[in-house]
């Protein structure tokens, strides 16, 4: 039994992680071939940096999913709160409706239906050209924001009401209380938002396909039109370069993690005592 | 007061909306660009980066900055499919004849005006008069290229090689690769029989279906660009692709891999051509770019990295380019350039109508799932 389990974990693990390895291992293979390993070299990540279409693609790509994680999270942590003050229950069940609609949604009717606003609302102003940078990225938000909010209300919901009314109690604004009470309490909330939004527009590629307008191309659109001949091994190198960053920010969010866990840990224990010796 | 705000916000919202429309008409100059993917030199392997030097050179001769916005696309019809949502405007773009052919019927092309395009003199006389634009007035060539089997020298017996029959011999049962597109897989079984590809015949259709089915049993799988890795690593044995592919494949096959390729004697001829699509712009910016992209410097650059042959005589009768490629590479991507119109206008693809299309693509469906 303990065997047949080790092997499965085996066999997941292999399926998971062997594509990425031999990307890895290509991204050095001297020549073009997928076959062959002929020599190890770095000749595609100076091929990488040499092209400046890929690069640029490859900033577009940042400022767009930095914009659309930014803004989402702000917008969807306003959401989250207003929707967790709602006292209605029908209305709330409605909002919540509403905000599992884009993320139900799939991404392709998503896509077009975005698409079709856009061109409608460019016609009306005569533009020619009416999908932008600015279009893309109302896209974006819009399928960034049910995960914050998804991310935010629960924790609001943990959160001790009575917290930001002692605040208030002793002599905090509105407005006060929520910034120095209720945002740190929620703030893992609002980061794990953040981040999800950033990896979700990272690597979105229908809804951007079609809501992508002539000067703005994103990378995972330049690697699909590649295909006519084939994909050049620059993004074997490419891939393998996002793959340690995307490593090195989980690593670190980890240690960060354990460390603001560590630090929440002990606050509340050192407020307990507090609490135990008056 | 929090009525206010939400007010305020929502009109701040409207008014980014409303913005957008009006970011496209910027006021720097540019020019939109719409190519295949891996479709122009762009400055690696230490080529010239074409877009980079057309901007250059057009700030030197005209003392005005531009900037070239150049976006790709993955095939004709996507391109289309962008185009005729008349959600963005191109002032360039390169269809296959066949989309041209149609995008000139549908109204979506401009006339070209020539005198801003004087290089034009340089594409050769073949590649006048054909049948997507037989007035010369929509578009300028911009490669050209002929369909031929690839095969591994090291498996195939060379007296089995010559014209379609080698993909159908039962010999090579598993390692033979088909195209995964049905005008392409039908083609081929249409050129072996003698059939004309743009037939609206229902049965001439099922004739080649019957070829396929027969061939199918032998067919190691269905593929569009995974023929490459399949052929450079010997995975597959005969397959048939575009003849500047067959370089790609040949810089990049395995030890033991030995590809080959020929023409059979029917086979398919494409042209890609520049347009300028009738959302355009900046029309006189557009041929400017056009007359570049002929000029010698960025035609051999293009040509030498895509590999496909140039109707530009600046190109192909340059002994650098003639040097780069090799007698061998010569030989095989210009295979006699005369009488070229005159096979292209007999065996291309032209744009069928939709009721032969859906009649195919039922044929296609049904071979595909037996």
């Amino acid at each position: 039994m303990k065997a047949a389990s080790r092997i499965y974990t085996g066999f997941v693990m292999v399926f998971l992680f062997a594509p990425i390895a031999i990307l890895l291992v290509f991204s050095f293979n001297d020549s073009k071939s997928l076959s062959v390993f002929s020599e190890f070299s770095l000749h595609w990540y100076r091929e990488l940096f040499r092209d400046s279409e890929t690069l640029g693609a490859v900033r577009n790509t940042l400022i767009l999913a930095l914009s659309a994680a930014v803004i989402s999270t702000i917008m969807g942590t306003a959401a989250a709160v207003g929707i967790h003050k709602l006292k209605n229950r029908y209305l709330r069940t409605a909002m919540d409706t509403v905000t599992n609609i884009p993320m139900i949604n799939p991404d392709i009717i998503t896509g077009i239906s975005l698409m079709l606003m856009f061109v409608f609302v460019g016609r009306l102003f005569g533009a020619a050209t009416s999908l932008n940078f600015v279009t893309m990225l109302i896209a974006h938000i819009t399928f960034c924001l049910p995960y914050v909010i998804l991310q935010v209300l629960p924790k609001l919901q943990q959160m001790d009401k009575s917290l930001p009314e002692a605040a208030m109690d002793l002599g905090c604004t509105p407005m006060r209380a929520f910034l120095k009470v209720e945002v740190p309490e929620i703030m893992p909330g609002i980061v794990t938002g953040l981040i999800m939004a950033f990896t979700l527009s990272l690597d979105d590629f229908v809804i951007s396909y079609f809501t992508a307008g002539n000067g703005f191309q994103t990378l995972p659109i330049r690697i699909y039109n590649m295909t006519k001949k084939t994909v050049t091994p620059k993004m074997y190198a490419l891939a393998t370069i996002i793959f340690f960053v995307i490593l090195f920010l989980l690593l670190l969010s980890n240690v960060v993690d354990k460390d603001t866990a560590q630090a929440v840990r002990t606050a509340r224990e050192k407020r307990k005592e507090r609490k135990g010796s008056k | 007061m929090k009525r206010t705000l939400c007010l305020l916000l929502t009109v701040v919202m409207l008014l980014a909306l409303v913005a957008l429309s009006g970011c496209g008409s910027s006021k720097a100059l540019t020019l939109n660009v719409y190519n295949w993917g891996e479709y122009i030199s762009d400055g690696s392997e230490d080529s010239l980066d074409t877009i980079k030097a057309f901007e250059k050179w057009y700030e030197e001769t005209y003392g005005q900055k531009l900037k070239v916005n150049y976006t790709t696309y993955a095939s004709n019809e996507d391109m289309y499919a962008k185009l005729s949502s008349g959600a963005v405007s191109y002032d360039v773009i390169i269809p296959s004849d066949y989309m041209i052919a149609r995008m000139k019927d549908e109204g979506m092309l401009l006339e070209l005006d020539f005198s801003n395009i004087p290089n034009y003199q340089y594409i050769d006389e073949s590649f006048r008069g054909l049948y997507y634009d037989p007035d010369d007035v929509y578009s300028v060539p911009y490669t050209y290229g002929v369909v031929g089997v690839i095969y591994n020298a090291n498996v195939v017996d060379e007296a089995d090689v010559g014209e379609w029959d080698l993909m159908w011999n039962d010999k090579y049962a598993g390692q033979i690769v088909q195209f995964n597109n049905s005008r392409d897989a039908f083609a081929t079984a249409m050129y072996k029989l003698g059939i004309d590809v743009n037939t609206t015949d229902h049965a001439e259709w099922e004739r080649a279906l019957e070829e396929l089915k027969t061939q199918a049993p032998l067919v190691k799988s269905y593929v569009m660009d995974e023929i490459y890795n399949m052929m450079e690593s010997g995975e597959a044995a005969i397959g048939a692709y575009y003849a500047g592919d067959y370089f790609t494949m040949l810089d990049a096959q395995g030890d033991d891999v030995d590809l080959q390729f020929y023409y059979p004697e029917r086979t398919n001829y494409f042209v890609d051509a520049m347009c300028i699509p009738s959302c355009c712009q900046h029309k006189e910016l557009a041929e400017i770019f056009i007359n570049y992209m002929l000029s010698e410097e960025p035609a051999i650059a293009n040509a030498e990295y895509i590999y496909y042959a140039s109707p530009n005589s600046l190109v192909y009768e340059s002994e650098d380019y003639q040097e780069e490629l090799g007698e061998e590479a010569m030989e095989i991507l210009y295979p006699g350039i005369e009488n070229f119109s005159e096979l292209y206008n007999i065996y291309a693809y032209k744009n069928l109508d939709s009721e032969t299309l859906d009649f195919v693509n039922t044929l296609w469906e049904s071979l595909k799932i037996t």
